[in-house]
C-alpha cells in the first residue's frame, strides 16, 4: 500500500470519517495493526481486534463463495481427503492446474483442470483414477474455482 | 434528465436455484411444488412447454410427469432466501440505489450512471451466471412500470440474450412491440382493471398508454392514470417508496429519531414481527420467508449510508410470534453495523400460505395476548431445559406425518453443514 505523504494524511482521514463504505472489504491486520491508518475509533474495533476471523482468510468474495463436501479419494495426493469441506469461489478464473469443480455426466466433481497446448482435461490425484480426456464437440463446465480444502484432522 | 431504471429477474428461480447443486435437472422439466407438495409455484421452461400451468395440484400431474420424466421437487427456502440474498448483495454492486421488490426481483437506479444501461444489463447477466450459476433477464427504461415490462420482454425473446433496453430502441421498433403485448401483461394491472379496459377497447399496452389521463382522476383511479404516465416514461413510483408486492406483509415504520444502537434496533424490529405475526394469524395463514430490512436517512446524502436487508427461509411454514421474532432478531444481528444513523426499519414476512387447521384453532385470536406469550415462554423455557422439541405446539404436528409430504425436498446446501452438497 502506498504511504500517503503528509499533506495528504489530513484529508484522508477526514475521508474516512465522513464516508466509510459499508460494502469495502473488511482488511484488519491480524492482532494489532498500523494504530494511525486504521483511523476511525469504532467500539467495534477492539473486539473485532481479539480473535482472528477465519471467514477473513477463506472468504475473499462471500456472495460468490460455496463449501462443498468431499466424497471418495481421487484428489488425495493433493491434499484432498474424503469428508473433508472444500471452499468453492466461483468468481475466481479458473487456470492451468487450477483445483476445480467441474460437471461431468451431470455429476460434480473435484479435479485438476489441465489446460495446454490446446488440451483440456480432468486431472484426478490419484494413480487409480483416469484423467477425463473431452470428446470432440464436448464443452467443460467449470462449476468453480477450489480455493480452500477444510480438514478434520481428528 | 429522465430516469433509467432496470428491473432484474432471475429467471424461474426455485427451479434455477434447485440447478445450481444438482447438474441432473439440467434440461429436464422440473417444477417446484407448494410447501405440502400441493400446487406447482415455479417451471422451468421445459415444464412451461409441457403446458404445465402455474398452480395447477400436483396429483393431477402426476400421469404426464410419469410420461416426460417431469423432476419435482419440494419447495426448499432456505436455499432460495440464501441464494436470494447473493442476487441482491452482487446487485447493490452495479447501482447506488436498489429497491428489493421479491425474492426473485430487484430494481436499480442506474441513472447517469456513464455506461450503456445495456452493457451495465450485460455485465449484470454475466456476473449473476458466473458467480451465482442464476440465469437473469433485465429490463431498462425510464420507468418502473416500463422497465418490468422490459424485462418481460427480455425473458421471452431469445434473441435478445436477457437484456432490453426500451431507451436504445427506435420508435417505430417499440411502438411495434407494445402493440404486440397484452395490456394485462403491466405491471399494476390485475384481472379486474384487465376486464375493464377491454370493455372500453384497450387491448394492447400500445393502447393503454394512449389513454386520455384527463379527468382519469375521478373515473378509473389514480392508480390507472399512473399506470398510463408510467408507460409514457413518466416516473411516477420512486425506488425508496416501499412497493407493495404480492402477498406479503410488510410491518415498517420510520423512527421518530435516528437510531445508532443496535438493542434499540432490536426492540423495533421484535415489535414489528409481533404486529405482522399477528396480522398472519388474523388471516390465517403461515410464512415461509422472513426478511429483515434497515435503512438510514437516503435525504441526508452527506451521512453515511447503510441499507442493507435479508431473506431468511424458514424450515417449516409458522405463524408462531416467537420462531418469527428470533428468526427477525437473527436478521437484524448481521445487518447492524456500528456507526450509521438509522433511520427506518421494518420486517417482511412472504411465501404465505393458509395454515393447516390445528393451527388456526390455536392461534385463534381469543384476544388473549398476554397469556399466549406466556404460554410461549413456558414452552421456550421446557425446551432449553430438557432439549428442544420437547415440548411443541400443536400447529408443528405431534405426528410429523406433515414432513413427509416434502417427500422432494433438495439439502439445505448453502445453510447447514450436513448438507452441503457432494462432490466426489
Amino acid at each position: 500500500m502506498n504511504e500517503p505523504s503528509d499533506s495528504d494524511r489530513p484529508a484522508s482521514v477526514v475521508h474516512w470519517l465522513a464516508w466509510p463504505d459499508p460494502h469495502a472489504p473488511e482488511a484488519r491486520s491480524p492482532l494489532y495493526g498500523h494504530a494511525i491508518a486504521a483511523g476511525f475509533p469504532s467500539p467495534a474495533d477492539d473486539y473485532v481486534e481479539t480473535w482472528l476471523d477465519l471467514n477473513q482468510l477463506l472468504v475473499r468474495n462471500r456472495p460468490a463463495t460455496f463449501f462443498l463436501r468431499v466424497q471418495g479419494d481421487s484428489m488425495i495426493a493433493a491434499g484432498i481427503h474424503d469428508g473433508d469441506i472444500l471452499v468453492v469461489d466461483r468468481s475466481v478464473e479458473p487456470v492451468h492446474r487450477s483445483v476445480v469443480v467441474a460437471v461431468v455426466d451431470s455429476e460434480l466433481t473435484v479435479k485438476r483442470l489441465i489446460r495446454e497446448h490446446g488440451r483440456i482435461e480432468l486431472h484426478a490425484e490419484n494413480p487409480r483414477y483416469a484423467p477425463i480426456r473431452l470428446r470432440e464437440g464436448q464443452e467443460l463446465v467449470i462449476w468453480g474455482v477450489v480455493v480452500h480444502a477444510i480438514h478434520n484432522v481428528e | 434528465m429522465s430516469a433509467t431504471i432496470a428491473l432484474v429477474d432471475v429467471n424461474n428461480f426455485y427451479v434455477s436455484a434447485e440447478r445450481l447443486f444438482d447438474p441432473r435437472l439440467d434440461g429436464r422439466p422440473v417444477v417446484v411444488l407448494s410447501n405440502n407438495d400441493g400446487c406447482v409455484v415455479a417451471r422451468s421452461q421445459e415444464a412451461k412447454a409441457l403446458g404445465i400451468p402455474m398452480g395447477e395440484p400436483w396429483f393431477r400431474l402426476r400421469a404426464l410427469a410419469h410420461r416426460h420424466g417431469v423432476v419435482a421437487r419440494s419447495s426448499n427456502y432456505a436455499l432460495y432466501a440464501d441464494l436470494s440474498n447473493r442476487v441482491m448483495e452482487v446487485l447493490a454492486q452495479f447501482a447506488p440505489v436498489q429497491d428489493i421488490y421479491s425474492i426473485d426481483e430487484c430494481f436499480l437506479d442506474l441513472t447517469g450512471l456513464g455506461e450503456a444501461p445495456a452493457e451495465t444489463g450485460r455485465r449484470i447477466r454475466q456476473r449473476i451466471a458466473r458467480w451465482l450459476g442464476l440465469p437473469v433477464s433485465v429490463g431498462i427504461a425510464s420507468s418502473m412500470t416500463l422497465a418490468k415490462l422490459a424485462a418481460h420482454v427480455a425473458k421471452r425473446q431469445p434473441g435478445r440474450e436477457g437484456v432490453c433496453d426500451f431507451g436504445a430502441m427506435a420508435q417505430a421498433e417499440w411502438q411495434a412491440l407494445l402493440q404486440g403485448i397484452d395490456a394485462d401483461e403491466v405491471w399494476g394491472v390485475g384481472p379486474r382493471l384487465a376486464a375493464g379496459l377491454r370493455e372500453r377497447g384497450v387491448h394492447t399496452v400500445w393502447q393503454l398508454r394512449a389513454m386520455r389521463t384527463e379527468g382519469m382522476r375521478q373515473g378509473s383511479g389514480v392508480a390507472l392514470e399512473r399506470i398510463v404516465r408510467e408507460l409514457r416514461g413518466e416516473a411516477c413510483f420512486c425506488l425508496t417508496d416501499v412497493v407493495a408486492p404480492r402477498q406479503q406483509i410488510i410491518s415498517s415504520r420510520s423512527f421518530g429519531r435516528e437510531v445508532t444502537g443496535l438493542d434499540e434496533l432490536e426492540q423495533a424490529i421484535s415489535s414489528y414481527m409481533a404486529r405482522a405475526a399477528h396480522k398472519l394469524r388474523s388471516q390465517g395463514s403461515v410464512a415461509s420467508t422472513v426478511q429483515v430490512f434497515l435503512r438510514t436517512d437516503p435525504h441526508r446524502v452527506r451521512a453515511p449510508q447503510h441499507a442493507p436487508s435479508m431473506r431468511i427461509g424458514l424450515l417449516r411454514p409458522s405463524a408462531d410470534t416467537l420462531l418469527l421474532v428470533r428468526t427477525a432478531l437473527a436478521g437484524v444481528r448481521q445487518l447492524w453495523r456500528a456507526g450509521f444513523a438509522y433511520r427506518k426499519a421494518g420486517v417482511v414476512l412472504s411465501d404465505l400460505q393458509p395454515a393447516g387447521q390445528t393451527q388456526a384453532d390455536l392461534f385463534a385470536d381469543t384476544g388473549r395476548e398476554a397469556s399466549r406469550a406466556q404460554l410461549m415462554q413456558t414452552l421456550d423455557r421446557i425446551n432449553a431445559r430438557m432439549g428442544s422439541g420437547t415440548l411443541r405446539l400443536a400447529s408443528e404436528g405431534i405426528d410429523p406425518a406433515w414432513r413427509m409430504r416434502r417427500g422432494n425436498v433438495s439439502p439445505a446446501y448453502t445453510t447447514r453443514w450436513e448438507e452441503l452438497a457432494r462432490v466426489r
